[in-house]
């Protein structure tokens, strides 16, 4: 299992097209994907989920997953945020 | 869970439309002080003085009692005892019945940094409602991944793993006419540690879907306020799942069962496969829960309907003497 703390970097914050993008992103893999934030878990690969976090500019999220490419699937995420999704 | 605070009582007023009817009458900067239990305490003892097992960290709710008393040891200048109240952290004190406390005592717990609530509401009806609201916010929950719809009055959480179809279920079962509560995030709450409420994780998202090929859409300006709803008693847990031929599936009607937040609740599994009707099957399980909340099993009937048959059967054999005329 691997656990990372992301942040939202750009200032629109997770809404629909990045949301979007981070599901594309996780269902290329195998693993089970959550993210965290406060005492919220939801199921990444779900988009409807990802929107609820309500993640905006500067939060810190924690993602987690499980599963046999789990280090190719966090990392893929993580460059995500790190690319402020390409905005 | 987020800290919830004094002022957040207060925020809950409005949105609540003034259940409770508080207002803050002193120590507002304490306003930022944290609730952390439902309990409500009434200080007759405390302020005669018996300190032991104050329950400090508890609301102190002042009703007419409480205040004549106060209003006693104010006429004798006795400040001892409030003085000492008030050196424990307590979260708020509120006042009932629409009256206010002294100037002395409101300086003494700003002093220590404590608000000053009074509602207008008697102290048994606030106490009452008092205790639904904290209830509320300190049962115990949980966000689950699924669909929450409601079937012919039955609350049903629709599980699964992504892409097994809950939410194109769901939205089979809103076009006949029942109603969504919560797609995807289902927000859990144990009320009185005995049943299962269910609303969505957040009400500015509440009743959109997302649909595989269609995208976001909002339910209730497709379907109209008749498909949805805010909150649902969860009685039925429906777990959907990819058929696997190796797998058993449950074939007279069982009694599974799945354990959220300390609450059994029924438990379906339902295999899916192209062509099965999966919104016809949970309206099916729908009427059987309700049926059952009758004290009527199809299973356990249509057992029994075999079991009296059989006796018959063998009554006949042996009437008979073993041989079979027909």
């Amino acid at each position: 299992m691997i656990e990372k703390i992301v942040t939202v970097k750009h200032r629109a914050g997770i809404h629909a097209r990045p949301a979007a993008l981070i599901v594309k992103t996780a269902n290329q893999f195998a693993s089970d994907f959550f993210i965290e934030k406060d005492t919220m878990r939801i199921n990444g690969k779900s988009i409807m989920g990802i929107i609820t976090l309500g993640a905006s500019y500067k939060t810190d999220l924690k993602i987690v997953l499980e599963g046999d490419d789990e280090q190719e699937a966090a990392d893929a995420i993580e460059q995500l945020f790190v690319n402020r999704f390409e905005e | 869970m987020k800290d919830f605070t004094v002022l957040d009582l207060l925020d809950l007023d409005l949105k609540e439309k003034g259940v409770l009817g508080l207002t803050c009458i002193g120590g507002r900067p304490g306003l930022s002080r944290v609730i952390t239990t439902s309990k409500v305490n009434r200080p007759g003892l405390t302020l005669s003085g018996f300190f032991e097992e104050f329950s400090h960290n508890s609301i102190q709710l002042f009703g007419k009692g409480e205040q004549a008393y106060l209003r006693k040891l104010e006429n004798s200048n006795t400040y001892e005892t409030i003085e000492r109240m008030f050196s424990f952290p307590i979260p708020t004190c509120i006042f009932c019945e629409n009256s206010s406390p002294s100037e002395k005592f409101i300086h003494i717990a700003e002093s220590s940094g404590c608000p000053i609530l009074k509602t207008s509401l008697g102290s048994g009806e606030f106490a009452l409602r008092l205790y639904q609201t904290l209830d509320d916010i300190f049962s115990p929950k949980q966000t689950i991944h699924g669909v929450l719809v409601e079937v012919f009055g039955v609350g049903i959480l629709i599980t699964g793993d992504s892409g097994v179809g809950k939410s194109e279920t769901a939205l089979e079962l809103i076009e006949r006419s029942h109603r969504l509560i919560s797609d995807d995030t289902v927000k859990l709450s144990c009320v009185n540690g005995t049943f299962l409420v269910g609303t969505g994780e957040n009400e500015f998202l509440a009743h959109h879907m997302e649909i595989r090929g269609l995208g976001i859409i909002n339910v209730a300006n497709l379907f109209g306020v008749r498909a949805i709803r805010d909150k649902k008693r969860v009685q039925l847990f429906v777990q959907l799942e990819e058929w696997d031929s190796n797998k058993s599936y449950d074939r007279v009607g069982g009694d599974l069962s799945t354990d959220i937040l300390g609450v059994s609740i029924p438990k379906l599994e339902i295999p899916v496969k192209p062509g099965r009707n999966i919104p016809i099957i949970i309206e099916t399980a729908a009427m059987n829960v309700r049926l059952k909340k009758l004290g009527y099993s199809s299973g356990n009937e249509f057992n029994q309907n075999v079991l009296k048959w059989l006796e018959s059967e063998s009554a006949r054999d042996l009437y008979y003497n073993n041989e079979d005329t027909f």
